[in-house]
C-alpha cells in the first residue's frame, strides 16, 4: 500500500454500509474486550446502534484515557498571522468572496501579537493562515517561524497543503507539528464544498500529512470538519486515516481534532449535524480504536462540553482563543473571525477549570533541544 | 539487615524510583514523594520549563533527579536532551528513552545503545529504557550503562510482569543492576519483580493515575520492601499451582 488514498478506497461505501448492517449490541460489547481494534471494530464503534452502549464505551475510552495520557491535557494557543485567501470554501468565514476587511500581518506585528500571546504564558502555539500562496507563501511563515520560537517552546502550523521540500523548510525553521484537515473524506462532497482556489485538489491535500512526515514533522494532526458529510462516513475516514498513518510513520505522534461546524461570515446550511451525544460516541470510538493517539477538541466546543470530553478521551484543548487576524494586540478590531468560537476561556481559566475537575494543564510538552 | 543500593557511586536507602507525569497536578508530587519513600525520580525533559516554574518546583530538593529523554526518536535527540538537562542543573544521571513508534511506545535498543555509549563517554550515569533484550542489555553494559531498566509491559499499560522469563534472564545474566521500569500497575507486580531479583522498580502510571496518589505511593513502598526482603530471605521452593499434594505415586507405585 503506497499512499493513504490507495487505502482509503479498500473502504468503499458498500464496505462500510455492510460493516455497520452487521453491528449488535453483542457485538459492540464483545469489541470492547478486544486488546487491539480493527477498522471493522471502529466502525461497529461508530454504529447508530452504539449509542445502546455508550457507557460501556466510556469506561473503556476513560480507562485507556488514563493509562496512556493520565490526569494531564495539553495546551495550545492559535495564532493567525493573514486571512487572506483564495479559496470559496462553503462552510468558512475566510472565504474569498466574502467581502470583509482582511488583515495580513507584517513581521513587526507578527511579533506584537506573539509578544501579546507569550505574555499569557502559552507556550505551544498554532501558526495559521488563509490559503494564498501570493501573500502568505512559504517564505513569509518561515520568517514569522524564524521570528517568534524565541518566544515559545513549540510552535506548530496550520497552512495550505505544501510539498515535501517546503515541509523541510518549515521544520529547519523551527516547526514540529503539521495539523491538516481534510474536511470531509468523500471525493465528490469535496468537490461540491471547495467550488474554486488550490484547496480544490482533494488528492494533494489528503497526502499532504504523509509529506510532511516524510520531511521530518514530528507531530501531524488531521480532522475530518463534522457536519458536512452524514457522521459515519467521515468519522469512520478519519479513524481510519490515523490509524494508517500511525502504522506507516510510527514515529510521528498523531493526534485527531473532533470540530464540529458552527456559524460563520456566510449562510452554510449545515446537513448532517452532529449532536453532543455522537460527538461524545466519536471521541469513546476513536479512543478505544487508538489508545494512544492524541484527541484534540477546539474552543467551538462550549466549556460544558469540553469540560466533560476529557474524561473520554479528550488529551489537548487550545485556550485563550482568537480566531481574528492579530486579534490579541489589537484592541480595536473589526474584521471577524473564521468562525465563532463558544469557549472563550483565558489560560488561566482553563488551568483553573482543568484544576478543579482534577487535571493538570501542560503548558510545555516538547521543544526540540538544540544542544 | 542492612541493605543498601549503589547506582552511580550513590548509596540509595529505597527501591522504589518514582515519576512526576500523569499527575492531576504536580503539587501532589512532594506527598507522594515523601509516602513512597522514593530517593530518585525521573523527570521528562520534554516538560521542564525554564527556572523552577511548572515540575521542577515541587520536586523535594532531598530527591536525586533522573531527567530522561522521552520524545526522543533518535540517539542524537537522547543525547540533546541529555546534554541539556545537565546544562539546566539536573545533574549527570540520565535515563535513556529513545521511542520511534507511537502505536506501542516501545524502545529502539539499537538506537538507545548509541546513545547510552555517547553519554557514557560524556560523563553521564546512564540508565537505558530497554525491552529485556539480553543482547541489547549487553551493548548497554559494556558501553558503560549503571544499570538496564527493562520494561514489564508497554508504558502505560499495567499489565504487569509480562516479560517475565526475559527479566529473569537478565537478572541471571547481567552483572549491571536491573531496575523494572513501565508496565508495573499493581504493589504486588513490583513485589513480584523485587523477589525475582530485581534491584529496583520505577513506577509512574500506577502511582499517579490512583485515586488517592500518596497512599499508592505508601503501598508500593511496602511492596518493594516486602519483594527485596523475600529475595533475601532465600525463598523456599513453591510447587506450582494445580500440581496438588502428593501423598502417593499413582506413577512410579509399582516401583516399590
Amino acid at each position: 500500500m503506497q499512499n493513504f488514498q490507495d487505502f482509503l478506497q479498500t473502504w468503499p461505501a458498500q464496505r462500510r454500509s455492510a460493516g455497520i448492517a452487521v453491528a449488535t449490541t453483542d457485538r459492540i460489547l464483545a469489541v470492547l474486550e478486544k486488546d487491539s481494534l480493527t477498522p471493522q471494530d471502529f466502525l461497529l464503534l461508530l454504529s447508530p446502534l452504539a449509542q445502546d452502549c455508550l457507557e460501556s464505551m466510556a469506561r473503556r475510552a476513560h480507562d485507556l484515557t488514563l493509562r496512556y495520557f493520565g490526569r494531564a491535557v495539553n495546551i495550545f494557543t492559535p495564532f493567525y498571522i493573514s486571512d487572506v485567501c483564495t479559496n470559496q470554501c462553503r462552510y468558512c468565514g475566510f472565504n474569498a468572496r466574502n467581502t470583509q476587511p482582511r488583515r495580513h500581518l507584517n513581521a513587526a506585528e507578527i511579533l506584537a501579537e506573539a509578544g501579546a500571546i507569550a505574555a499569557q504564558g502559552f507556550q505551544h502555539v498554532l501558526l495559521l493562515t488563509g490559503d494564498a500562496r501570493h501573500l502568505s507563501s512559504p517564505e513569509y511563515i518561515v520568517s514569522a517561524v524564524r521570528d517568534i520560537k524565541p518566544l515559545f517552546a513549540s510552535v506548530g502550523v496550520e497552512v495550505y497543503a505544501m510539498n515535501e521540500e517546503e515541509y523541510r523548510l518549515l521544520i529547519d525553521a523551527g516547526v514540529d507539528s503539521m495539523t491538516m484537515f481534510q474536511e470531509t473524506y468523500t471525493p465528490e462532497r469535496y468537490a461540491w464544498l471547495h467550488p474554486a482556489g488550490p484547496k480544490r485538489d482533494y488528492a494533494w491535500r489528503l497526502a499532504a500529512p504523509e509529506r510532511a512526515a516524510r520531511a521530518g514533522m514530528r507531530s501531524l494532526g488531521i480532522g475530518a470538519l463534522l457536519g458536512l458529510e452524514p457522521f459515519e462516513q467521515d468519522a469512520f475516514a478519519t479513524g481510519l486515516h490515523a490509524w494508517w498513518l500511525q502504522r506507516h510513520c510510527p514515529g510521528v505522534e498523531l493526534s485527531v481534532s473532533i470540530p464540529r461546524i458552527c456559524p460563520h461570515e456566510g449562510s452554510f446550511v449545515v446537513e448532517h449535524t452532529v449532536d453532543d451525544r455522537t460527538l461524545a460516541q466519536y471521541v469513546m470510538a476513536l479512543r478505544c480504536f487508538l489508545p494512544r493517539a492524541g484527541i484534540t477538541c477546539s474552543s467551538r466546543e462550549s466549556a460544558f462540553m469540553r469540560d466533560h470530553l476529557l474524561a473520554l478521551g479528550v488529551t489537548r484543548v487550545s485556550a485563550g482563543v482568537s480566531t481574528a487576524v492579530g486579534g490579541r494586540a489589537t484592541e480595536d478590531l473589526h474584521n471577524p473571525g473564521q468562525f465563532e468560537i463558544s469557549d472563550s476561556r483565558s489560560l488561566f481559566q482553563m488551568t483553573a477549570a482543568l484544576a478543579a475537575r482534577g487535571y493538570q494543564a501542560v503548558i510545555k510538552d516538547w521543544e526540540t533541544p538544540i544542544l | 539487615m542492612s541493605d543498601p543500593f549503589v547506582l552511580g557511586g550513590v548509596t540509595l536507602k529505597s527501591r522504589l524510583f518514582i515519576g512526576t507525569g500523569k499527575y492531576s497536578a504536580d503539587s501532589l508530587i512532594p506527598a507522594v514523594a515523601e509516602a513512597s519513600g522514593a530517593e530518585v525520580i525521573t523527570v521528562a525533559m520534554r516538560r521542564v520549563e525554564k527556572g523552577q516554574q511548572g515540575i521542577m518546583g515541587h520536586i523535594p530538593g532531598h530527591m536525586r533527579l533522573l531527567p530522561n529523554t522521552s520524545g526522543a526518536r533518535t540517539a542524537e535527540e537522547a543525547v540533546r536532551l541529555a546534554r541539556l538537562a545537565r546544562a539546566a542543573g539536573c545533574g549527570n544521571w540520565i535515563k535513556i528513552e529513545v521511542i520511534a513508534d507511537t502505536r506501542h511506545l516501545l524502545p529502539d535498543g539499537y538506537e538507545t545503545a548509541k546513545a547510552t555509549e555517547t553519554l557514557v563517554s560524556e560523563g553521564f550515569v546512564v540508565l537505558p529504557y530497554i525491552n529485556p533484550d539480553l543482547y541489547v542489555a549487553r551493548a548497554c553494559a559494556e558501553a558503560g550503562a549503571a544499570a538496564v531498566m527493562p520494561l514489564g509491559a508497554p508504558i502505560g499499560t499495567n499489565r504487569g510482569l509480562r516479560t517475565r522469563e526475559m527479566i529473569a534472564i537478565l537478572i541471571e545474566e547481567m552483572d549491571v543492576p536491573i531496575i523494572v521500569d513501565a508496565g508495573i500497575g499493581r504493589p504486588s507486580q513490583a513485589c513480584e519483580a523485587m523477589e525475582m531479583g530485581a534491584a529496583a522498580c520505577l513506577v509512574n502510571t500506577a502511582i499517579a493515575s490512583a485515586d488517592d496518589p500518596v497512599r499508592m505511593g505508601a503501598a508500593f513502598r511496602a511492596a518493594v520492601q516486602a519483594g527485596r526482603d523475600a529475595w533475601l530471605s532465600g525463598a523456599g521452593a513453591v510447587r506450582a499451582c494445580g500440581a496438588g499434594a502428593q501423598p502417593s505415586s499413582p506413577l512410579t507405585g509399582f516401583l516399590r
